[in-house]
C-alpha cells in the first residue's frame, strides 16, 4: 500500500480524508486505482485526452514525477505520494488599448469604416498592427503599398539591394529615377508619399539566423517576399519559433503560390516541404524569368491575408495552399495539414533554434563568387581567350544552352542554340570529339551542360566563364545586356 | 455558498493588488468556517507575463497549506488581481481551477482597487458560479457584545 496525501480542494471527493492508501506498482497505476475508488477525482486530475492536467503535480516523497519516470515511475510501497496543486489564472485575453483615429484618418479610411467587417475598431487594429516585409522586390512592392494604403500602422522592411533597371518591370514601388538607389530608401519615400500616417522601419541588412528572431519579435505578422530557399526556410523557422504567422508567397515565370504558414495550430512551410530541393534544380527568377504582373497578384494576396489576420475577419488561407496560373488564368487550392512529425512545428521538434540555412539548402555561401573565379584552362576559358582562339582560326563549336527568347536578345557569332532542357535528347547532334565551348548568360547553366556532355563521353568541352555577358563586356560592347 | 472576509483581509487583498499593479498579485485565503481571516501573500512566479497571468508553484502551495495548518486554519481558496480588467474570471482561470476553492478576484483599474468578487468552479468544470462576498466590518465589536 502507498500513502497518498490529498490536497484541500480534492478532499470533498475522498470522504474528507487528507490521506488515503491505495495499491499500485507505478504512479500511473496508483492514480488509476485512486480514481477508481474515488470517482469524483478523475475529471479534476485528468484532462479529456486522458493526460494529467498541467496544474496537477504528483510528487513521490519529495520528487516531482516529471523528473522521475512520469507516470511510469515505479513504486515499491512505503513511499508517500503527494498530489500538489499549482494554482494559476489571469485576466482575459489581451485587448491592448487601441490607438484612436484622427479626423484625417477617418476621412482616408472611410470606405473601410462603413463596412462592419472592418469598422472603426478594425481600422484601429490596423493602426496598432506591425507587419514585417522580407524584401522590397516583386512581392514586397505591391504588398507594402497596399498595406500602407490600408493603414497598417508600422511597416518594417528588410532589404539590402539596390534598384536595378531589370527590377522595374514588376517592382512597382520603385521608379525609373530610383535606379541605383537603395531599395529601402526608394520604398520608404514611396510609402510615405502614399500614406504619411504609416511608420516605416527599414533594416538594411540580409536576414540571417543572427538577426531574424530579434527582428520578428517586434512584429505581429511576417510577409515573406523572398526569392531563395535558404531565406524561405529561415523565415518559416523564425516565424514558428517566435509564434508569428507567415503570409507566404512565391513566384516563378507564370505561376504563383500563396498560403499562411505558422499560424496558431496551422501547418508551416516545412509541413509541406520538410527538405529543400537539390540546389540548382529549381531555377531563380533571374534565370527563368517572371511575368511582371504575377507578383502583383501574389503580393496583393499576401497583403490581403495579412490584413485579414490583423482584423480577425473572414477565412484565412491557413491550411490551404493556393496555386495561380496566370497564362491559363486559373486558381487551384490544395489542402495542407499540420504534420505532427514536422521537424520545427511538430509535437517533438528537432529544430529548436535557427540553423545554417545555406548549408541546409546545400548552397555554399559564396557559390556565385566561386563560380566567377578564374577556372583551370582545361575546364573553362574567358571571352577574351575564346576570341583569340577564333581569331587564329581554331575550329570551335559554340553551344548556347539558353532559351530561344534569350538567344534573340544577344548571342555569340556562329553559336548553336540547344536549350539546357533539350540537351539530354539533342546532344547526339554534336560530335563527341569536336572542340566545344558551352555558353549561357553568365556561366552557371553551361557548367551543368558541360558536366552532362562529359558524362556522355565528350572529351573537349570547355565552359565560357561569364557567359554572353562576359563576351559583351570583353569583346563586343555593341550588343544589349539583360 | 458565500465567502466572508474580515475587513482586514479585504483591505490586504486590495493593497496587494495595488502594490503589484500593473502586474497580477496572488495569495492564499486562510480561515475557518467560511470566514477568511488571513490573506497570505505568495509570489507570482508565472513565466507568461505577470500583467495577464499568475502562477503559484507546488512549493508555495505547500507553504500555504502548512501555514494554514499551523494557525489552526483551513485553506479556503486563492485570490488574485486583474490589472485593468473587470473582476470576472477568464477562460484561463476556468481551465486551471480547482474544485471547492473560493477564487477571489480584485479588479485594479489604473492602479486603484475596484470591484472584488468570488467564484467557485461548478462540479462539472463547465463554468464558475459567483458567490456572494460578505465583509465582516467589526469583528471586535461582535466579540465584545
Amino acid at each position: 500500500m502507498t500513502k497518498i496525501l490529498i490536497p484541500t480542494p480534492l478532499r470533498p471527493f475522498t470522504d474528507k480524508l487528507d490521506t488515503v492508501e491505495v495499491d499500485g506498482a507505478t504512479v500511473g497505476e496508483l492514480l488509476h486505482n485512486l480514481t477508481a475508488k474515488y470517482g469524483g477525482l478523475k475529471q479534476h486530475l485528468y484532462a479529456a485526452d486522458g493526460k494529467l492536467r498541467s496544474f496537477v503535480n504528483i510528487y513521490v516523497n519529495d520528487d516531482d514525477i516529471r523528473y522521475l519516470q512520469k507516470e511510469q515511475t515505479p513504486l515499491k510501497g512505503g513511499e508517500t505520494v503527494s498530489i500538489i496543486p499549482s494554482v494559476a489564472g489571469g485576466a482575459p485575453a489581451v485587448t491592448e488599448a487601441l490607438p484612436e483615429l484622427s479626423g484625417d484618418e477617418i476621412k482616408r479610411y472611410s470606405r473601410h469604416l462603413i463596412m462592419p467587417e472592418v469598422g472603426v475598431d478594425g481600422q484601429r487594429k490596423l493602426k496598432a498592427a506591425k507587419v514585417l516585409c522580407i524584401g522590397a522586390g516583386g512581392l514586397g512592392s505591391p504588398a507594402a503599398m497596399y498595406l500602407a494604403a490600408a493603414g497598417v500602422g508600422t511597416l518594417g522592411i528588410v532589404d539590402y539591394d539596390v534598384v536595378d533597371f531589370s527590377n522595374l518591370q514588376r517592382q512597382i514601388i520603385h521608379g525609373t529615377p530610383d535606379v541605383g538607389r537603395a531599395k529601402l530608401a526608394s520604398a520608404k519615400d514611396r510609402l510615405n508619399a502614399l500614406n504619411p500616417n504609416v511608420h516605416v522601419e527599414t533594416y538594411e541588412e540580409a536576414l540571417s539566423s543572427d538577426n531574424a528572431l530579434r527582428l520578428f519579435a517586434g512584429y505581429d505578422v511576417v510577409l515573406d517576399g523572398t526569392d531563395n530557399f535558404p531565406t524561405r526556410y529561415l523565415v518559416n523557422d523564425a516565424c514558428v519559433l517566435t509564434g508569428k504567422p507567415n503570409a507566404y508567397g512565391s513566384i516563378f515565370r507564370f505561376e504563383g503560390q500563396a498560403s499562411v504558414f505558422a499560424a496558431k495550430d496551422g501547418p508551416c512551410y516545412r509541413c509541406l516541404y520538410p527538405e529543400p530541393p537539390p540546389p540548382g534544380l529549381v531555377p531563380s527568377c533571374a534565370e527563368g524569368g517572371v511575368f511582371g504582373v504575377l507578383p502583383g497578384i501574389i503580393g496583393v494576396i499576401q497583403a490581403t491575408e495579412t490584413i485579414k489576420l490583423i482584423l480577425g475577419a473572414g477565412e484565412p488561407l491557413i491550411g490551404r495552399f493556393l496555386i495561380y496560373d496566370a497564362l491559363r488564368m486559373r486558381f487551384r487550392e490544395l489542402k495542407l495539414r499540420k504534420d505532427a512529425d514536422c521537424p520545427v512545428c511538430g509535437t517533438h521538434p528537432t529544430v529548436t533554434k535557427l540553423i545554417d540555412y545555406e548549408q541546409f539548402c546545400g548552397v555554399a555561401p559564396h557559390q556565385v563568387a566561386a563560380a566567377a573565379a578564374p577556372p583551370t584552362s582545361m575546364d573553362a576559358l574567358t571571352a577574351r581567350e575564346l576570341k583569340a582562339e577564333l581569331d587564329r582560326g581554331d575550329e570551335i563549336v559554340i553551344v548556347d544552352v539558353r532559351e530561344p527568347q534569350e538567344f534573340q536578345i544577344n548571342r555569340l557569332p556562329g553559336s548553336v542554340l540547344i536549350p539546357l532542357g533539350e540537351l539530354p535528347k539533342r546532344y547526339v547532334e554534336l560530335d563527341p570529339n569536336a572542340n566545344i565551348v558551352m555558353q549561357c548568360k553568365s556561366g552557371m547553366r553551361s557548367a551543368k551542360a558541360q558536366e552532362f556532355l562529359r558524362s556522355k563521353g565528350f572529351t573537349r568541352v570547355r565552359n565560357l566563364t561569364g557567359g554572353v555577358l562576359g563576351w559583351i563586356d570583353q569583346v563586343d560592347p555593341t550588343q544589349p545586356k539583360y | 455558498m458565500a465567502i466572508r472576509l474580515t475587513a482586514d483581509v479585504d483591505a490586504a487583498i486590495r493593497a496587494h493588488g495595488r502594490a503589484t499593479f500593473p502586474h497580477e498579485c496572488c495569495g492564499a485565503l486562510l480561515g475557518s468556517a467560511g470566514v477568511a481571516r488571513e490573506a497570505f501573500q505568495l509570489p507570482n512566479t508565472t513565466e507568461e507575463g505577470p500583467r495577464r497571468r499568475f502562477l503559484v508553484r507546488p512549493d508555495d502551495y505547500r507553504v500555504a497549506e502548512n501555514r494554514a495548518r499551523q494557525g489552526g486554519f483551513e485553506l479556503l481558496g486563492f485570490y488574485h488581481s486583474h490589472p485593468d480588467h473587470p473582476a470576472r474570471p477568464s477562460q484561463y482561470d476556468l481551465d486551471h481551477a480547482w474544485p471547492s476553492f473560493s477564487y477571489v478576484i480584485v479588479s485594479v483599474m489604473a492602479g486603484q482597487d475596484a470591484m472584488l468578487t468570488s467564484w467557485r468552479l461548478k462540479p462539472d468544470r463547465s463554468a464558475f458560479d459567483e458567490e456572494p462576498v460578505d465583509i465582516i466590518h467589526s469583528p471586535d465589536h461582535e466579540i465584545t457584545t
